[in-house]
């Protein structure tokens, strides 16, 4: 059984005129967003983005955005609840979240 | 002019893991010391390697660090451990300690250049997202080489000629990988728990009450499909929103409760009136939600957007539900 999350959501750009087809962004997207097609870089699976950002750090030629964040519910309550930015930081102990 | 040269410090390390990591691992699992377990950053050496031996890129969290090692069996490497503060390498990319800057830091301060004759590290790919590889190939002269997801691939990789295949670069989210997230999210529970058996019991003592039983593990069974039964069976629980997923089967557990407590058509005698069974349905549902919504953090595929857009749908409701269920359990109780 595959995972999927929501359609139609993640900010991840890719612009087209900038990719060299490098291929930088295939070996390190861990969902398999990205397909090389006409020597070119393309979003084949959009909806399958985590918006970790690795294909934007990993770019030599910015061709790449997103808008990174965490995929962490209990990150974005205690950003609510602080006023702050959503970050992934469950030391408090008291968090439900189990990712770090 | 005298130039003052640093010692090489090199600390090795072993493929095996003995009693204590693997007892350290578990309580990790289960929240004990879990912020706490760190392993020394620096340079570390498994078997004898020598200068063409491959360096691989770890973070300082003891279970990455052993989750890496215990797949070296057999294999001559160092590995370059970067400070993290004690965080995986994926999280840690994530915030960018697993990052370029600590990186090239870590490369300079272990001399790599004088333990190895090659110029290249292999970096696990879930720490792109903090690694620019053409920086670090700009400024240290490495080349960064992104190995497989996950540290079990790494023989076959390296015996491919660092080559990762399709399938060793995709994340996964086995059954096997869910449950054993599940642990933590329990544990994370505690707290609030107690905290609501506290509320609970002070109902009783004001005459407010009686809380008793069926409430008690009518709230321990939501808690239960919030943080292990949705995780565990997610991906065959209809729709996509986690807290959706967790609202199904918690709709289920309340009507479970419900039915064992005579609202059905055989016993027929019901041992609750209708505003607490109706409680128990707006409640029970609601609890499991916002746990199951949790469990985004530990999923390895949410975005931040999606679990955005979930949450502005999924608190109010939540909320809403919760607020309105306990209205209807005070009352019942002032009838």
């Amino acid at each position: 059984m595959t995972n999927r999350y929501l359609k139609d959501v993640a900010t991840l750009k890719l612009k087209s005129d900038q990719c060299t087809g490098c291929g930088r962004c295939l070996e390190v997207c861990p969902h398999n967003v990205f397909l090389i097609e006409d020597r070119k870089s393309v979003i084949a699976d959009k909806d399958r983005c985590m918006e970790c950002g690795a294909c934007v750090k990993n770019c030599p030629f910015n061709a790449l955005e997103v808008k990174p964040g965490v995929g962490c519910a209990f990150a974005i309550i205690m950003g609510w609840l602080t006023g702050t930015e959503p970050s992934c930081d469950c030391s408090g102990g008291s968090g439900g979240g189990g990712c770090c | 002019m005298e130039i003052s040269t640093r010692e090489l410090k090199i600390m090795p390390t072993s493929s095996k893991l003995t009693f204590n990591d693997v007892v350290g691992t578990w309580k990790a699992r289960w929240g004990i010391n879990r912020m706490n377990y760190t392993v020394e950053p620096g340079l570390y050496s498994v078997g004898k390697p020598n200068r063409n031996s491959p360096v691989l890129v770890s973070a300082n969290y003891k279970m990455s660090f052993d989750s890496l090692r215990k797949e070296l069996d057999g294999v001559e490497a160092w590995i370059l451990v970067l400070d993290t503060k004690g965080i995986n390498v994926w999280c840690a990319a994530g915030k960018g300690t697993f990052g370029t800057q600590e990186l090239l830091n870590r490369i300079a301060v272990v001399q790599l250049e004088k333990v190895v004759s090659h110029s290249t590290v292999i970096v696990p790919q879930l720490g792109a997202p903090g690694i620019s590889a053409h920086v670090v190939a700009k400024f240290s002269g490495f080349k960064v080489v992104y190995g497989p997801v996950r540290a079990r691939d790494l023989k076959e990789f390296i015996q491919l000629g660092m080559k990762a295949t399709r399938e060793m670069r995709t994340v996964k989210f086995t059954t096997y990988d869910r449950l054993v997230l599940t642990p933590v999210e329990l544990v994370g529970t505690f707290k609030v728990s107690l905290m609501i058996f506290g509320v609970l019991f002070l109902l009783n003592l004001l005459g407010l009450g009686p809380f008793g039983l069926v409430d008690f593990y009518g709230y321990m069974g939501s808690v239960l499909v919030g943080c292990v039964l949705t995780p565990v069976l997610l991906p065959l629980i209809p729709g996509r929103a986690f807290a959706w997923k967790g609202w199904m089967l918690g709709f289920i557990w309340a009507i479970i409760v419900n039915v064992l407590n005579g609202w059905n058509e055989w016993t027929a005698v019901p041992q609750y009136s209708i505003l607490k069974a109706l409680g128990y349905i707006l409640i029970l549902p609601s609890v499991a939600a916002f746990l199951a919504m949790n469990f985004t953090g530990a999923s390895t595929f949410t975005s931040f957007s999606g679990v955005l857009k979930e949450m502005r749908k999924a608190v109010p409701a939540i909320i809403i539900s919760l607020v309105l269920g306990i209205i209807l359990l005070l009352v019942n109780s002032f009838i």
